[in-house]
């Protein structure tokens, strides 16, 4: 748990490690889901992933990443490592800059996650030009947009389960 | 030696080398799931964990399109059970006569010594959901190792030829559409007879390669299989040729096809059964070199059409 300046002025209660790999389960659940006709949905388990590991950089690492990367791989008929690759270099970036990211407001935390959910989908277009696939088209860029504007509403929904009580204990602060 | 104070709390490796770890076993996995499909196997243990989660997020499409199948009224289905009513009875007699063309046929090839076209027969299919990596043209259907499915195996649906096995789970199975940039159907045109090879482009049309810029190519022409793989049957509708382009600048013509069957559709689709392999002649397969054994893959199959 850390806090920030000015992004939670209060102080959560601490994660619940079952709520990370349930929300990961779902992410991955929604991404399963048979969407293929519609390019642009975002990519529910990259920006689960990279949400945790900003919020969470010493229970969401790179070997999960890896784990959900195959997962999402072998799923999606695509190269086996494809993924993987991209999430595990999304991960890391999550991680090392999640001290700088948490001191922002919601809106420039959105901005910061751009980059890396951008990168997701780079790599994976750069491992499937490299293996002899064609362009898929500048509609595979929309879902990292879309996740963008999303990160607020997630922000809000995923640390509902970590805020106070309502009942204020004079006695104990947290 | 530099000094390095105790570490108070274990935090494992330095995350650089974590990432170098992780990144050189994924770079490692593409490589080697690319050049040398050698990783089918973990592929295919790894979907028994995956596959169930699939079919839990295609619960609630199925169970809608089931509740929308349960309210169809009465009248629809009268009225389409009275369509396909009439149009079997229209079928039924070139059915009929086919069937009697065909012993006769086969009398006469018999008569002349050549040998017998061999019957179409297969599994009937259903298409679960398509693919969702947006560089191929996939689908995955119902029926997989359980049912006898091999990669390679041809798919067909009522018009035409819709693809080829290319992948086999447990349960389900991965067909590349014949639309795929890595798909080649060997075929023949209909009205003259001549040979080609058709190409997949990756955005739902196929193309009719290397044929001079004179070729004998028009615009509604009917491409059927040639059965020259050794894998398609002979005679099933591929595509039709919808844009034929001659730029005298090129030696070779580009004609561009459309897949007669619905390949971009979901409903049923036929797996046929494996052709039995052909034996060659003593003499050419000593120059070949190679023994006609079943296929396994599209890669097995490619090679040998560089080959021709």
């Amino acid at each position: 748990m850390q806090t920030s300046y000015r992004s939670s002025a209060r102080i959560l209660l601490p994660v619940r490690p079952w709520f990370i790999a349930c929300s990961l389960a779902v992410a991955l659940l929604l991404n399963l889901l048979p969407t293929s006709l519609w390019t642009g949905l975002p990519d529910w388990l990259a920006l689960l992933l990279v949400f945790w590991s900003v919020r969470e950089p010493r229970r969401v690492g790179m070997g999960l990443a890896f784990l959900c990367g195959i997962a999402m791989d072998v799923a999606d008929a695509s190269l086996l490592g494809q993924h993987a690759l991209a999430y595990v270099l999304a991960v890391y970036g999550g991680g090392s800059l999640s001290r700088r990211i948490l001191w922002f407001p919601l809106g420039q935390q959105a901005l910061h996650v751009f980059p890396l959910l951008l990168l997701v989908q780079l790599v994976q277009v750069a491992v499937r030009t490299v293996a002899g696939a064609d362009f898929p088209g500048f509609g595979y860029f929309l879902g990292p947009l879309l996740a963008t504007l999303l990160w607020p509403v997630l922000t809000f929904l995923l640390l509902l389960p970590q805020h106070q009580p309502a009942d204020h204990d004079a006695n104990r602060p947290l | 030696m530099e000094h390095q104070p105790p570490p108070f709390f274990k935090r494992g490796p330095a995350p650089l080398a974590l990432l170098s770890f992780y990144v050189a076993v994924a770079v490692a996995l593409l490589v080697v799931d690319a050049r040398l499909q050698a990783v089918e196997v973990v592929r295919q243990a790894l979907s028994l964990f995956t596959h169930p989660l699939q079919q839990l997020a295609h619960l609630p499409a199925h169970s809608v399109a089931s509740a929308g199948d349960y309210f169809v009224s009465l009248a629809h289905l009268r009225e389409e059970n009275a369509r396909l009513q009439q149009a079997h009875m229209e079928k039924v007699t070139t059915l009929l006569r086919t069937q009697q063309l065909e012993v006769e046929n086969e009398r006469l090839r018999k008569l002349l010594g050549v040998r017998e076209r061999q019957h179409a027969s297969g599994q009937v299919a259903q298409i679960l959901y398509a693919a969702r990596d947006p560089y191929t043209r996939r689908i995955v259907i119902d029926k997989g190792q359980q049912d006898g499915v091999v990669a390679g195996l041809p798919v067909i649906d009522d018009a035409g030829v819709v693809g080829q096995v290319t992948r086999i789970f447990p349960f389900v199975a991965e067909v590349t559409l014949i639309t795929d940039k890595e798909q080649a159907v060997p075929v023949q045109i209909v009205r003259t007879g001549q040979r080609s090879v058709v190409f997949g482009l990756g955005n739902g049309q196929l193309e009719l390669r290397f044929l001079p810029a004179n070729a004998d190519v028009q615009n509604g022409d009917t491409l059927v299989t040639s059965g020259l793989d050794g894998i398609f049957l002979p005679g099933f509708p591929v595509a039709r040729v919808v844009h034929v382009e001659r730029d005298t600048s090129y030696s070779f013509a580009r004609i561009f096809c459309m897949p007669l069957a619905g390949v971009e559709n979901f409903s049923e689709v036929m797996v046929l059964d494996q052709r039995p392999p052909v034996v060659l002649p003593a003499e050419l397969a000593q120059e070949t070199g190679r023994e006609t054994k079943p296929l396994k893959a599209s890669s097995a199959r490619k090679k040998r059409l560089r080959r021709e």
